[in-house]
């Protein structure tokens, strides 16, 4: 199926949740109302003749200055039909939540973990929603535009010190040529 | 009886030998330390781009092996660590542990300019070059370095391991 037709099968069944359609490059991108993303997810997931069976990535993305700031990018392709789709969630900056879609593709599960990490997305519903990436201490969300580059004033990665550490003993331990 | 002395002929700096008797005469520094630049063998032990181009090293186009460099997958049995590419703080313990495993004497290269000086990523995750935690020799800039430009780093690292004095033995 054409993702254009998919997008119309979409618009059929989820009128008040799509807020544009956008084509680029034979690839379509649905920009979508974040309140029903797992029912949207779910019926492109189930319905035959779309039949979404893989989800190749889940991401966030950060856009400063937008109403919505937020956005939570699902990249889907169909095994079986052999076409994709972009649905791009709209989450606004005040109260980023938005549906985990665990329930319906289960490696969502790293992906979410990951765009929570990253962007402070939090996931209704993940079943296990720890930083992945990040120590569990970190604060902040690294890939916000608007995080210090060199991240948290006096605040050390958990376990670099101890190393350094272990590096002024060096000239000790080891015998100098 | 007229017994003539046997001239010892010098052939290099430090080395004599006995003509027609079969023998050098040379200092177990000298002997030693040509052994072990002969057979340095490196951790097989990769963490970015500089990995791949190390690889190439490797392989039989410009071939460690004629160096007697040999990568080892073990770090009880390496002599050496290349430090190819940008080290991050989580992966940091991790190439720490690595270099503690491996046994006197042992030697870090950094290859690349993320291990010489965290390169272009001066960020919070990244490691502003891995002499911040680890006793660096020889230092091959480059991004990623050519593999002649990596050789020259192996050698430079012989020409050191030439030079050391008296490492060989347990007292020290």
């Amino acid at each position: 199926m054409e993702p254009l037709e998919i997008a119309e099968r979409l618009k059929e069944k989820f009128l008040n949740e799509i807020v544009d359609v956008s084509r680029f490059r034979d690839q379509v991108f649905v920009k979508v109302k974040r309140e029903k993303v797992l029912d949207i997810c779910r019926f492109l997931h189930d319905e035959p003749d779309i039949y979404m069976d893989y989800l190749a990535d889940l991401c966030g993305v950060d856009f400063p200055g937008r109403r919505q700031r937020f956005e939570v990018v699902y990249n889907m392709y169909s095994m079986r039909h052999g076409h994709r789709l972009v649905v791009k969630a709209q989450i606004p900056e005040n109260d980023p939540t938005v549906d985990s879609v665990v329930p319906v593709w289960n490696g969502a599960n790293w992906h979410e973990r990951e765009a929570c990490d990253m962007y402070g997305i939090l996931f209704n519903g993940h079943p296990d929603l720890r930083r992945i990436l990040m120590p569990e201490d970190w604060e902040g969300y690294p890939l916000r535009k608007d995080y210090p580059l060199k991240g948290p004033e006096g605040y050390e990665y958990k376990g670099f010190d101890e190393i350094k550490e272990l590096h002024t003993h060096d000239k000790e331990w080891n015998i100098q040529a | 009886m007229n017994i003539e002395t046997p001239q010892l002929i010098e052939v290099e700096e430090g080395t004599r030998i006995i003509p027609g008797g079969n023998t050098i005469i040379t200092s177990v520094d000298k002997v030693v330390n040509w052994s072990r630049k002969s057979s340095i063998w490196p951790m097989t032990f990769g963490l970015a781009c500089c990995a791949i181009e190390m690889m190439a090293c490797g392989s039989s186009h410009y071939d460690f092996d004629r160096f007697g460099v040999v990568f080892r997958a073990s770090p009880r049995q390496a002599d050496l660590i290349i430090i190819a590419g940008t080290v991050t703080k989580k992966m940091a313990p991790v190439v720490r542990r690595v270099y503690d495993q491996m046994p006197e004497p042992r030697y870090v290269i950094a290859m690349g300019s993320c291990a010489c000086s965290g390169g272009i990523f001066n960020t919070y995750a990244t490691v502003q070059g891995c002499d911040t935690f680890l006793p660096v020799d020889v230092y091959v800039p480059g991004c990623p370095p050519r593999p002649e430009a990596l050789f020259q780093g192996i050698m430079k690292l012989q020409e050191k391991i030439e030079k050391e004095h008296f490492r060989w033995s347990p007292w020290r």
